[in-house]
């Protein structure tokens, strides 16, 4: 059923994307789809399916005013005229709950986009990402804030 | 009256992303090292090339057009990260190390105790 559903999913989005909806677009849509999944069919794992709708919704919406915000914040940080007496660099090892690569991976990239922050380097057992701060102000407080917050709607989304 | 409505939020869309695109390049030319250089080019960078996205897909009124511009801010939303996060992992593997100003560095503490073992 995935991978029809995927398939059906691709040839809608290629005929999207080149701008006919035509019969043979969509089969040429369809044809690359399945060529594709042919070549990743051991990379997929079973997705947890639309259950999850909602939390994922969620995810995207806390991420995208998160991420506004956070252009706002360096915006300023980099047009005030005393630069270099607000900066308060750090390298910060944050330890990690979620265990998957996808859900490291995701985590990773939401962290490198929101406020301050930016993710630099996994520890070898996965353990622990290292996260680089522009300006720290309380090192528990910025990682509790990265468990409590974006961890925890990853998790509500995979679990 | 909708065509108006869409055209002036795309103009003001257009201005902001363009703004942060010059706060991002200017963060770049600012900011003492390369991962605080990161965190401009990361953030700034892909809002303001959201936005410029986002304003296509608002004053195009063709439907290909839109959808093209709203996939491209998805892929754009998906791909600095990995950027910013690689450069800034390889300027650390190869020995660059943070600005003087830097707080404190839990990866040297890690690498150090590495190197002694």
């Amino acid at each position: 059923m995935n991978f029809a559903l995927l398939t059906i999913v691709l040839a809608l989005l290629w005929a999207a994307l080149t701008g006919s909806f035509s019969g043979p677009n969509l089969l040429l849509g369809a044809v690359i789809a399945l060529a594709a999944l042919l070549l990743l069919r051991g990379r997929i794992g079973q997705p947890s399916g639309l259950r999850r709708v909602l939390p994922a919704v969620l995810l995207a919406v806390v991420f995208l005013y998160e991420l506004l915000l956070s252009a706002i914040k360096v915006a300023l940080v980099v047009m005030a005229p005393n630069l270099r007496a607000q900066l308060r660099p750090a390298i910060v090892a944050v330890p990690l709950t979620v265990k998957s690569d996808l859900e490291i991976t995701l985590l990773a990239n939401l962290i490198t986009l929101t406020p301050g922050t930016l993710s630099i380097d996994v520890s070898d057992d996965k353990s622990v990402l290292y996260v680089h701060v522009l300006m720290l102000e309380d090192r528990a407080k910025l990682i509790s804030g990265i468990a409590e917050g974006f961890e925890k709607r990853i998790m509500a989304v995979f679990a | 009256m909708m065509a108006e409505i869409a055209l002036y939020a795309g103009a003001v869309l257009l201005l902001s992303g363009a703004l942060f695109s010059l706060i991002a390049a200017l963060g770049v030319l600012r900011l003492p090292d390369l991962y605080t250089r990161m965190h401009a080019a990361s953030k700034a960078g892909a809002v303001g090339g959201g936005m410029i996205l986002l304003a296509v897909a608002l004053v195009s009124f063709d439907g290909a057009i839109t959808v093209r511009a709203l996939i491209g801010i998805a892929f754009l939303l998906l791909t600095t990260p990995v950027a910013a996060h690689l450069l800034a992992r390889a300027h650390y593997q190869s020995g660059g190390r943070p600005a003087q100003i830097t707080v404190s560095n839990d990866l040297d503490i890690v690498n150090k105790a590495g190197r002694d073992n």
